[in-house]
């Protein structure tokens, strides 16, 4: 191979190994249990951001926008939080009974530009828009919307925790996701900026890919009122996923990126 | 008044072919024998076990009996009821702890046996129809365990069922006497 023919060669690499890693990159929270009895319960949290769920191989997730809502809608303190490495960690202490819901929900505007021949990247909430310099080249500019979840109950499952925002991709319980059972299907509601978001795709990929060749996942399809059945075969932790991509109605010429995603825990009976 | 208290004749002999048919006397009894086997392991801690009463369709009917660590400090033996999976799906996690009547400490090995008559809570109240007891045992540091036993109700004839548990439970023996 020519010293032309190995650049170009590795060039190839690099760009195919960008857009892998672009698409592959998970942001994941991963309890430590989902279903809870007793007076004092607390779950403990790992947050990443990995290819692969649920393995530590990349980066911490970034907590700044962490919500945890109690059964009675009130708001929670999430303790001991800490950024390793590869993962971030907090505990959140169950007082009241029923499911509470942990959230990170990251709403901002991606932009890419170059200024005095270089390229330069940012990313920040609509507020912050005139931090980009004036009279850049190539201005390209999406909007994003990300929403983390994961549900934990102590005592009966509630349904009190699960709001409708109106705002990017959700999911609206039909079966309560504390109470899933691997032999048993399960529906929920997706809703785009409130309303069903039909012909959606949903992936759901169940935990310990590492010990299996394929990732095995499922691709499913909601319906016309933004349905989805899901049929758990084995139980385990379950990362669920859906996004999709619109125009932005906020900027001019820009694309819109939408996506939800929950670790959900299916059990044995 | 003491009219209405007369019996006509053919009422005494209605009473008395119902006195012969079941006797008011001896109550029927759903008896019950619970073998907690001994286990060779390292680390042993008594199983916490729930035993109820199930539709033949799976739906929960009466709570029998739940034993658990219930005199910890803080209620803190509540933490492992959700080990017992079923039950805890089925029943305990709409209970308030503590609860009244059925619970009570873990029990060591050997058989342990229950009586219920249908004369008394909570068996009085129970429903003609078919029915299963369900006897789940979780044990710290150990497994799970399940079994089940179809009886019918009410008991008009005497009705004699077991089974084998394989690891959390021994010889589980269901007798229901008229």
């Amino acid at each position: 191979m020519t010293v032309k023919n190995l650049a170009a060669c590795a060039l190839a690499l690099l760009t195919v190994g960008v857009s892998l890693q672009a698409q592959a990159h998970r942001a994941w929270m991963l309890p430590s249990a989902t279903v809870l009895s007793g007076d004092e319960a607390w779950v403990t949290v790992d947050g990443a951001i990995s290819n692969s769920v649920f393995y530590f191989e990349h980066h911490p997730l970034r907590l700044d926008q962490l919500e945890v809502r109690s059964p009675s809608g009130k708001s929670v303190e999430a303790q001991n939080q800490a950024q390793g490495m590869y993962r971030s960690v907090f505990d959140v202490e169950l007082v009241e009974d029923g499911t509470y819901t942990l959230e990170i929900h990251n709403n901002g505007v991606f932009a890419r530009y170059k200024l005095d021949g270089e390229t330069k990247r940012w990313r920040g909430t609509f507020d912050e828009i005139d931090e980009i310099p004036d009279g850049v080249d190539d201005l390209s500019m999406s909007e994003t919307d990300r929403r983390i979840q994961v549900f934990v109950t102590k005592g009966a499952p509630t349904p009190g925790t699960f709001k409708v925002r109106g705002e990017g991709l959700e999911m609206q319980p039909i079966t309560h996701p504390n109470d899933l059972f691997a032999g048993e299907a399960a529906q929920f509601r997706f809703l785009l900026d409130g309303k069903a978001a039909a012909g959606l795709e949903v992936t759901v990929i169940r935990d310990g890919i590492r010990y299996r060749d394929q990732v095995n996942e499922q691709v499913l399809k909601t319906n016309e009122d933004g349905v989805v059945e899901i049929l758990w075969d084995e139980p385990g932790m379950y990362w669920l996923e859906a996004e999709s991509e619109l125009d932005s109605k906020k900027l001019e010429d820009a694309s819109r990126h939408v996506g939800y995603s929950a670790t959900l825990e299916v059990l044995p009976l | 008044m003491s009219k209405r208290l007369f019996m006509t004749l053919k009422q005494w002999m209605a009473l008395g072919l119902m006195t012969a048919a079941a006797p008011f006397s001896a109550a029927a009894e759903l008896a019950l024998e619970v073998e907690i086997p001994r286990l060779q392991v390292a680390e042993y801690h008594r199983p916490y076990v729930a035993i109820w009463i199930e539709t033949d369709k799976g739906a929960h009917q009466q709570n029998l009996a739940l034993w658990f660590d219930h005199d910890m400090d803080d209620n803190e033996g509540t933490k492992w009821l959700k080990d017992l999976r079923l039950w805890w799906r089925r029943s305990g996690r709409e209970e308030s702890f503590p609860v009244d009547g059925y619970a009570g400490a873990t029990r060591p090995v050997g058989t342990h046996r229950l009586t219920f008559s249908d004369q008394q809570a909570p068996l009085n109240a129970l429903p003609p129809g078919k029915y299963k007891l369900v006897v789940e045992a979780a044990r710290e540091v150990g497994g799970r365990e399940m079994i089940r036993l179809p009886f019918e109700w009410p008991i008009n004839t005497p009705q004699n069922t077991s089974a084998e548990g394989e690891h959390e439970l021994g010889h589980i023996q269901l007798n229901l006497n008229p």
